[in-house]
């Protein structure tokens, strides 16, 4: 009777979706040539890239790679393809290569009047050796720690990285580091020790009071104690000797690896309900953001020897290591506190009504999810410290912009700047957009269907 | 609003209430900062009770319940959970916690676990259980609650109605004496509700201590031995359920019934 009353009788079936959605075809056109507007700007832009990657290829390709000057460099041009334009001169990169990784590194620290072209005669660690091996052992430290996959037993070299870094690439006594590393156990010791005893904060701060002691004033005669009774080293390499990408690898490792962590202490303090602890980083963060990094550089290179006892000679790139970690560490602050701060009150709540503790919900249920969150502006922070390492060319380290100019310094280079900075360029792209792609490969991975 | 139907018998058999005192609320006062949210409550609870906490929103009920496990401070009074008094010790108030399970109105479970794992973190790292054992009691509860298949899945995989389901299994995977409900069923759809109110009132029936802010009046007139009304931060009226909805005393009750379950 009622028109309105209907009532189906079967369920519809699913159908294919019409050609024109699906296929490569339906994608061209789509996304290209969905419009006549759309469609001339599809070839104008495909015109656009043409012309710049010919251009870019031709450059880099028709080159010349055989020459050991700049002007032997344009003779070959000349010769062959008539022109002086349009063509790279590889030449400076064949010939400069290992100065432009390594810097002056002695590729023999043993043999000092040894050289890449004239090895020692006598065995000997192949050249540049321990760079390498340090770049080695890095990859093998930080796979336990990217990936879940590598094996657990890698952790132990990730731990014991810290102290093989230095000790490798500057050389000396071993027992140096092994000092070093004995506070971190001495701290343990003492933590476990005294917690039934007392409560937990005063361990906490015996655990930190103690191997402070211990690496101001036992740990050096310590170690030179031992060393003279049973020396073990390796040859030493100066801080000045140090350069190139090399240099850029060794400030962007300890920039990353030891900002983060102090990163989350700041963004943790700035939200503790501690007044103190609140203002002291709130004040820490603001007057690092505050202030370019080539200021904290100079204040490392210039002022720093001004507030040392006189005499003292504290290493001019652990200080400058010190100054790109605690910029880098204000920034990886605020980023993480973003993190915090997107997260749902209610997990705090759930982590306290079953009656974790603070440190427990942070590291359990608070800090995992902050951080994924933050994954994105983290890497961001890691690339831009990493680039940033390039500033120290200003304050006279050798770092590869800082070659540059030494190499165009001298005369069979003089007017080369294209191929260089290219060179430059490529280094740097790879490690940085390995670094973004491996930050994508996280963020996929820890996907657990939440919003 | 809402009066499900509870759709089958209850066994009342284990649902006694015992002398012994869960919960001892005097003369407790809360304000947020000139605010005074909740007006000199005293409540005494004991252990087996199953209490529905109503009234209109705004009234404090679910302030009242969160200040028993110390989510919310209160500034005045005391209150005695389980022989140990909520202070600022945080000792005691970790140890409260442990006691205390609560089930929240947005689940608050943690999407970057599974379900398993939301079952045994807190076993494992507040009671130190051995994590076989605790694997094993969260499965018995996840059994319980109805959805052991899904032990390996992620929250935000699961129906608003399982994930409360979890969140109750996960409470309990902490064996704890109390439970408090904070709006269990407000987040969920009709459909959902369903198979929470089941849950709890398994849980009920087990003996199990309650505390339920909750607007579902069917529940209470079944499964509460005692129902509170509170407006304004106070409790205006609390009586058995019979008698409650029967026979409300006070205007203000009348009124909320009459809205609620007028039509």
């Amino acid at each position: 009777m009622s028109d309105v009353s209907f009532v189906r009788k079967e369920m519809l079936p699913e159908k294919a979706p019409p050609a024109s959605e699906v296929g490569v075809l339906g994608w061209i056109r789509h996304n290209l040539f969905s419009s006549w507007l759309n469609s001339i700007l599809t070839l104008i832009s495909l015109f656009f890239i043409y012309y710049v990657l010919s251009n870019i290829l031709s450059w880099t390709f028709e080159s010349v790679w055989n020459a050991n000057s700049l002007s032997e460099c344009r003779e070959i041009m000349m010769a062959t393809w008539g022109d002086t334009h349009g063509h790279a001169c590889w030449g400076v990169i064949k010939d400069r290569w290992l100065q432009l990784l390594y810097g002056f590194y002695p590729p023999y620290p043993a043999h000092p009047d040894a050289t890449w072209s004239n090895p020692p005669e006598t065995g000997s660690w192949p050249a540049y050796f321990r760079p390498n091996l340090t770049f080695v052992l890095l990859l093998v430290a930080i796979a336990p720690v990217l990936f879940p996959k590598a094996p657990r037993k890698l952790l132990y070299v990730t731990a014991a990285y810290p102290f093989l870094l230095p000790w490798l690439m500057w050389g000396g006594s071993i027992w140096g580091p092994l000092m070093v590393a004995a506070g971190f156990v001495i701290g343990y010791i003492a933590y476990k020790l005294v917690i039934s005893a007392v409560g937990s904060l005063t361990a906490l701060i015996l655990a930190i009071v103690l191997p402070l002691l211990w690496w101001l004033f036992a740990a050096g005669p310590v170690a030179g104690a031992i060393n003279s009774a049973i020396p073990l080293g390796i040859e030493p390499v100066q801080s000045r000797d140090f350069g190139g990408f090399m240099l850029a690898i060794l400030l962007g490792v300890v920039a990353i690896g030891v900002s983060l962590p102090i990163g989350i202490v700041l963004a943790l303090g700035r939200q503790s309900d501690l007044l103190i602890v609140k203002y002291l980083c709130v004040g820490f963060i603001e007057f690092i953001r505050g202030v370019p990094l080539i200021t904290l550089l100079f204040v490392a290179s210039l002022l720093l020897n001004l507030f040392l006892p006189p005499g003292t000679n504290f290493d001019i790139i652990l200080r400058v290591m010190i100054m790109m970690t605690l910029f880098s560490a204000a920034y990886m602050a605020e980023v993480i506190r973003g993190g915090l701060a997107a997260l749902p009150r209610g997990q705090y709540e759930g982590a306290d009504s079953l009656g974790l503790n603070y440190w427990q919900a942070q590291r359990l249920i608070i800090m995992p999810q902050a951080l994924k969150i933050s994954i994105p502006g983290i890497v961001s922070t890691f690339i831009g410290i990493f680039k940033d390492t390039t500033l120290v060319s200003i304050i006279g380290l050798f770092d590869v912009i800082g070659l540059t100019n030494g190499i165009r310094a001298d005369t069979a280079w003089n007017g080369v700047y294209w191929e260089l900075f290219a060179f430059i360029g490529v280094l740097f792209f790879v490690v940085c957009f390995s670094m973004s792609r491996y930050s994508m490969y996280l963020e996929r991975k820890l996907q657990t269907g939440h919003r | 609003m809402s009066e499900l139907a509870i759709d089958r018998e209850i066994d009342r058999s284990k649902m006694q209430v015992s002398d012994e005192v869960a919960i001892e609320i005097t003369n407790m006062n809360k304000w947020y900062g000139s605010f005074h949210v909740l007006r000199d409550i005293n409540l005494t609870v004991n252990q087996g009770e199953r209490i529905v906490i109503a009234g209109p929103s705004g009234s404090g009920k679910s302030t009242l319940i969160r200040c028993l496990n110390a989510l919310e401070e209160h500034q005045q009074g005391s209150i005695i959970v389980d022989g140990t008094e909520l202070s600022n010790d945080l000792k005691n108030i970790d140890k409260i916690r442990s006691e205390v399970g609560m089930v929240f109105q947005h689940f608050n479970l943690f999407p970057h676990l599974t379900i398993l794992e939301n079952c045994t973190l807190a076993p494992i790292w507040v009671r130190k259980t051995p994590k076989k054992e605790a694997e094993e009691r969260a499965m018995h509860f996840l059994e319980k609650v109805k959805i052991p298949d899904q032990a390996l899945k992620y929250p935000g995989q699961l129906s608003g109605g399982q994930q409360q389901r979890v969140a109750i299994a996960r409470s309990l995977c902490m064996m704890p004496r109390i439970m408090l409900f904070d709006e269990p069923t407000s987040a969920l759809d009709p459909e959902m509700i369903k198979e929470v109110l089941d849950t709890m009132i398994e849980l009920a029936e087990e003996g199990m201590t309650m505390l339920c802010v909750t607007h579902e009046m069917g529940f209470a007139r079944q499964v509460a031995n005692r129902v509170i009304f509170m407006d304004a931060g106070q409790v205006v009226e609390q009586n058995e359920p019979e008698e409650f909805f029967n026979n409300p005393q006070s205007e203000r009750t009348k009124l909320f019934l009459s809205q609620i379950l007028g039509h």
